[in-house]
């Protein structure tokens, strides 16, 4: 029955991929599109440039999608399909969900303990560098345009400055401040 | 106390105003659990950020249920990631079904131009403002530069770069006992 198959193919995507949503998408491609072929190469591809778009983490997004279409694709009515995307979004987070919790109570008891410390101390560390290198991976002409003197290269860098500059000061709302770089890029390219 | 309605909300507006994945969150739940609720020093956040990354599963989702547990055990994790997923998943069911309308709107096409420099910039920014909190010094700023490096560079994997700054760790505490 295709419900216990979403179900399970999705707590075993959840418990066995580490590194943040696009790793789990190379998973899930191979689970939906290979394996159990619950929606085509192209679907998955939509599925892909969505989840870019839309709100939320991209593996939440994924799983939400693929649970919907391979419902649908496999001849069942729409209701079943939503039933099948919210299958799909539990299993993928239950098993990370309680590593988590299983984690987070030793941690909050131990967590004074010197070794411990030191080792949170490390950790701090390397989760600068893990930020820095989420942003400098997004450094791409995808996200600003190419680079030179054109309109889109010239606002893309007066927004990025802007927004560096006013989240450094921590003074304005980091949804203050996507909702008007959303209503810049409307305006400047509506022109 | 943290309210469950709180916890509810603030997870709410950090899942609906993340665009582009899971680290595009951090800007956002720095605001909220550090500087709006004070709910965790900006070193336990980091620490969250941490421990997060290395576990399986959808980061944004971990800190959720890390952050929720915190404040009020397991009932506090089920709001907080109930809250954090409750808007993407209403949003994709209903691009699921309305899909090519979306997809080949212009209006939304020139709204993420204006968006990704944005989030990028809104990425950097905790680089330099969490700098403190995690005692970056001249003597130590090789391992944040080389964890950079590694990964955007290299293609390591920060599942990686986290186990082995707990290791490095792990070994100087022994040194220093």
């Amino acid at each position: 029955m295709i419900f216990f198959q979403l179900f399970y193919t999705f707590l075993l995507i959840g418990a066995f991929t580490f590194g943040g949503g696009y790793s789990m998408v190379a998973l899930i491609q191979n689970e939906v599109v290979v394996r159990h072929q619950w929606m085509t190469a192209a679907e998955f591809t939509d599925l892909l440039a969505v989840s870019q778009m839309t709100p939320g983490p991209v593996g939440i997004n994924t799983a939400t999608y693929a649970g919907y279409t391979a419902v649908l694709n496999a001849g069942y009515p729409q209701w079943a399909a939503v039933c099948g995307s919210l299958i799909a979004s539990l299993a993928v987070i239950v098993i990370p969900v309680t590593l988590v919790l299983l984690l987070s109570r030793w941690l909050l008891k131990h967590k004074d303990h010197p070794r411990v410390a030191t080792v949170l101390r490390f950790l701090r560390l390397a989760v600068i560098g893990l930020i820095a290198a989420a942003a400098l991976g997004l450094m791409t002409t995808e996200s600003f345009g190419v680079p030179g003197l054109n309109l889109r290269f010239g606002v893309s860098l007066l927004i990025f400055v802007a927004v560096f500059l006013l989240s450094l000061r921590r003074k304005a709302s980091p949804i203050v401040l996507i909702l008007a770089s959303g209503l810049v890029g409307l305006l400047v390219y509506s022109l | 106390m943290a309210k469950y309605c709180d916890i509810f909300w603030s997870f709410f507006r950090v899942g609906t105003f993340t665009i582009g994945g899971g680290y595009a969150m951090i800007p956002l739940m720095q605001r909220e659990f550090v500087d709006k609720h004070h709910w965790m020093s900006e070193e336990e956040f980091l620490d969250q950020v941490a421990l997060s990354q290395a576990m399986p599963g959808v980061f944004a989702v971990n800190m959720a249920s890390m952050t929720g547990f915190r404040l009020r055990g397991g009932r506090g994790a089920a709001v907080a990631v109930a809250g954090n997923i409750l808007m993407p998943v209403l949003f994709i069911l209903l691009l699921a079904v309305f899909f090519r309308a979306f997809r080949d709107n212009v209006i939304v096409e020139r709204i993420f131009l204006g968006l990704r420099p944005a989030v990028v910039a809104l990425i950097a920014a905790p680089v330099f403002t969490m700098a403190k909190s995690a005692k970056v010094s001249w003597r130590n700023v090789w391992i944040p530069l080389l964890c950079a490096l590694l990964i955007w560079l290299m293609g390591v994997s920060p599942v990686l770069i986290v186990l082995a700054a707990a290791l490095l760790g792990y070994l100087c505490s022994k040194i220093e006992n």
